[in-house]
């Protein structure tokens, strides 16, 4: 068996890649073809700039979910093949079982392992993470500084000097503060994960209670399912094994094992709060500063004389129309996590060792970056094109909802 | 305005505490001091062994207590055993008449900054010398980054919509998108390794602790200055732009001044109000861009000190640096806030 050509290795990945693909061109034919009764998702279709950017997350959000799938992968990402150790790209295999995969088309690391495998696992990695973790700095900023920002006086000084106090530390050394395994075992954060986890409820309890409370016969059957569902998946989420918080000296005792249907490795939890954590102080000034905007219109006027309560005014008037802003954003936070979540890997805490996201293996290619270029150029170009992306995307939106 | 500046200080003085309380707090942890006390002692401590090495060396006590003796509000510990006196402010055991003679209080309201566990050496000594290596980093960085950043902000805001705007824009657009580890990889995989063959600079900056030069030193600076150049550029482009169709820029167009004349004498010293503060805010995440790159480089100063400090749980040192920093960035926030008011005459403080 020959070693591929460049030309060759191009093609293959393009190959493999067919899934992606296929899926990219069903997305933008769909969404070019209704684009007018999409609001502005549809707009985004006019922003040149928009479109490559929504391309690129887009790619890389499909590579990633079918990563997961094992449908472009083509070894195990953890798995070594003796004879690959820091092979240059396009190197066939020396001895393939039947049915495998007989190249490693972007060569081998430092422990024989497929970097091409390895980087379409990594986007997995981002993609489950920082979504989520950008939606619960989210509700956390707005469940805050919506209050913040309308009834301004004490409780505003207060939850600014709260935010200041965390923007204040340096986003590394808050890192190697929280993401240790001494730090997990003490269980800080699982009381943080319970702290911040608590807000998506309360924003979804106090949103439909405000809308809906005139009418008790809709509202508490609706309060009741969706807390509920709400409540029970808060359980499943901070509770693990039995328990809410384990640790040497006691334990809290949280949702039984049979009603738990998931539970979230300690490493990856204390990565999502970390980064939570971390990005809620922003979102919480952005949300204030537009809340203050916004409160003094006069849509806001009317529905105080309404005699509208104050929930309802920051949640179904000045929320909505805050959106433009915070839509854009929230794509700009996706790419910040993102680089929140490389730096984590880069720096090796965390996340397990042999993990395949992006940061860990930069950090594992860069000691023999002089020599071998391979391993390390791939997880740093598909990081960049990913947070090039997103924030390409939040430009052409931008630039859409500033049209109307 | 001196009241003014005053509030700020103690609200200052106040966040200090805090963040250095959570510190605190957060490395005086029961699993953190029992790492501590066997990376001190020996890997294979038992945990009655743990207790009494924590015990003897004054880390038992609660953390309140802690806190105040590292402050210098409470007085140091002091423990007797055998007519052999230690303590916080006694180097060693001494006898019990020596001790009398050492200060009760020794915080760093008394400017001692205490002892690093991981360099065996005073704290304020190591911050001190690592604070230099990443201050000349910084002043590089800023050279670079300042006015290549607002150059790239005028050119593309000035006449919007235009080729170099876009082409301008993009590249603050990629600049933004690559954080440290990825431009510094890229930048050592073409310039520096032996597989591309460019060899242009050196992959590590060591040896510029003591002799930087151009060779060995422009890649960090230029690794750290990028991340920061994209932002700084977008907000002057924008505020550029906005004077740009203001009505006094109009005016003088019609007058006849010169476009270069325009932009020079009339737009520009109100368009870089804006990125003032900016340029100021810059600082926490330029902290950030130090230690990535102080890692990746290898370059010993104030970053890396960081990194040894929480890896090894030295809870003085990692005290020190923390203080440093969160100084460093509410001073920043207090200068920006100062400046723009001074730079813009419009905002009176009430």
């Amino acid at each position: 068996m020959d070693p591929l050509s460049t030309v060759e290795i191009i093609i293959r990945i393009l190959a493999q890649l067919s899934p992606v693909w296929i899926s990219l061109i069903f997305l933008y034919a769909l969404s070019i073809a209704f684009k007018r009764r999409l609001g502005l998702y549809g707009k985004l279709f006019d922003s040149p700039i928009g479109m490559i950017g929504f391309a690129l997350v887009m790619f890389w959000v499909f590579a990633g979910i079918f990563g997961a799938m094992d449908m472009i992968v083509t070894h195990d990402e953890l798995s070594q093949v003796s004879g690959m150790k820091n092979k240059i790209p396009g190197t066939p295999l020396r001895s393939p079982e039947e049915g495998e995969y007989q190249w490693y088309l972007l060569g081998g690391d430092n422990l024989a392992r497929d970097v091409f495998s390895r980087l379409i696992k990594g986007a997995w990695e981002v993609i489950k993470i920082a979504p989520m973790a950008a939606v619960f700095a989210f509700m956390v900023g707005i469940t805050l500084g919506l209050p913040a920002g309308y009834y301004g006086g004490k409780l505003d000084t207060f939850l600014s000097f709260l935010a200041n106090l965390i923007l204040a530390f340096p986003v590394i050394l808050l890192f190697y503060l929280l993401v240790t395994p001494e730090i997990v075992k003490s269980g800080v954060p699982n009381y943080m994960a319970m702290v911040l986890f608590v807000f998506p409820i309360i924003f979804l309890a106090v949103l439909l209670n405000s809308r809906f409370h005139t009418r008790p016969s809709l509202r508490t059957p609706l309060l009741i399912g969706v807390l509920g569902l709400a409540i029970w998946l808060y359980l499943q989420l901070v509770s693990n094994g039995g328990y809410l918080i384990r640790t040497a000296d006691y334990s809290i005792y949280g949702l039984p094992r049979v009603l738990d249907f998931f539970d979230i490795d300690p490493g990856l939890l204390v990565v999502f709060v970390s980064v939570v954590f971390v990005n809620s102080p922003t979102v919480f000034r952005i949300v204030r500063g537009l809340t203050m905007d916004i409160k003094t219109r006069d849509y806001v006027a009317a529905a105080q004389t309404r005699g509208e309560g104050p929930w309802y005014i920051m949640l179904w008037e000045i929320l909505p129309n805050a959106r433009g802003p915070l839509i854009v954003d929230f794509c700009l936070r996706i790419g910040y996590t993102t680089i929140l979540l490389g730096t984590l890997g880069f720096f090796g805490l965390g996340l397990a060792p042999e993990s395949p996201d992006w940061g860990s293996t930069i950090n594992d290619g860069r000691k023999l970056l002089s020599i071998y270029l391979h391993p390390a150029l791939p997880p740093a170009l598909a990081l960049l094109s990913l947070v090039l992306g997103l924030n390409l995307l939040a430009d052409g939106l931008r630039e859409e909802s500033l049209k109307d | 305005m001196g009241l003014f500046i005053l509030r700020r200080l103690s609200v200052m003085i106040f966040t200090a505490l805090c963040l250095t309380f959570i510190v605190f707090f957060l490395t005086n942890l029961d699993a953190n001091l029992e790492k501590l006390a066997k990376t001190q002692g020996n890997m294979r401590m038992s945990d009655a062994e743990v207790t009494s090495w924590l015990d003897k060396n004054g880390y038992s006590q609660p953390t309140a207590l802690k806190y105040g003796q590292w402050l210098g509000v409470f007085p140091g510990w002091t423990r007797t055993v055998e007519n052999e006196v230690t303590g916080r402010c006694i180097s060693g055991p001494v006898s019990p008449e020596d001790a009398a003679m050492a200060p009760t209080f020794c915080g760093i309201i008394q400017g001692d900054w205490g002892y690093s566990t991981v360099f065996r050496d005073e704290v304020s000594t190591i911050v001190g010398k690592r604070l230099s290596l990443t201050g000349r980093l910084m002043f590089w960085v800023l050279v670079l980054m300042v006015p290549s950043a607002l150059l790239i902000g005028v050119l593309a805001g000035m006449r919007e919509g235009t080729l170099t705007d876009r082409s301008l824009s993009t590249v603050s657009i990629l600049t933004t998108a690559t954080p440290e580890y990825v431009s510094g990889v890229i930048f050592i995989a073409i310039f520096t390794s032996s597989a591309v063959g460019l060899k242009w600079f050196k992959g590590t900056a060591t040896s510029a602790m003591d002799n930087p030069t151009f060779e060995n030193f422009f890649l960090p600076v230029l690794t750290i200055a990028l991340y920061g150049m994209g932002y700084i550029a977008r907000m002057t482009r924008a505020s550029m732009t906005e004077v740009m169709t203001a009505q006094y820029i109009r005016t003088a167009r019609l007058k006849g001044v010169s476009f270069y004349n325009i932009v020079v004498k009339h737009a520009l010293r109100n368009a870089l109000i804006a990125p003032f503060t900016v340029i100021m805010l810059q600082f926490p995440w330029l902290l950030n861009g130090v230690v990535i790159v102080e890692t990746l480089f290898n370059y010993k100063g104030f970053g890396w000190v960081l990194v040894q400090a929480a890896g090894n749980n030295d809870i003085e040192l990692l005290l020190a640096v923390s203080v440093v920093s969160v100084v460093v960035v509410l001073l920043t926030q207090l200068i920006s806030d100062i400046g723009y008011v001074y730079l813009n005459p419009r905002i009176r403080i009430s």
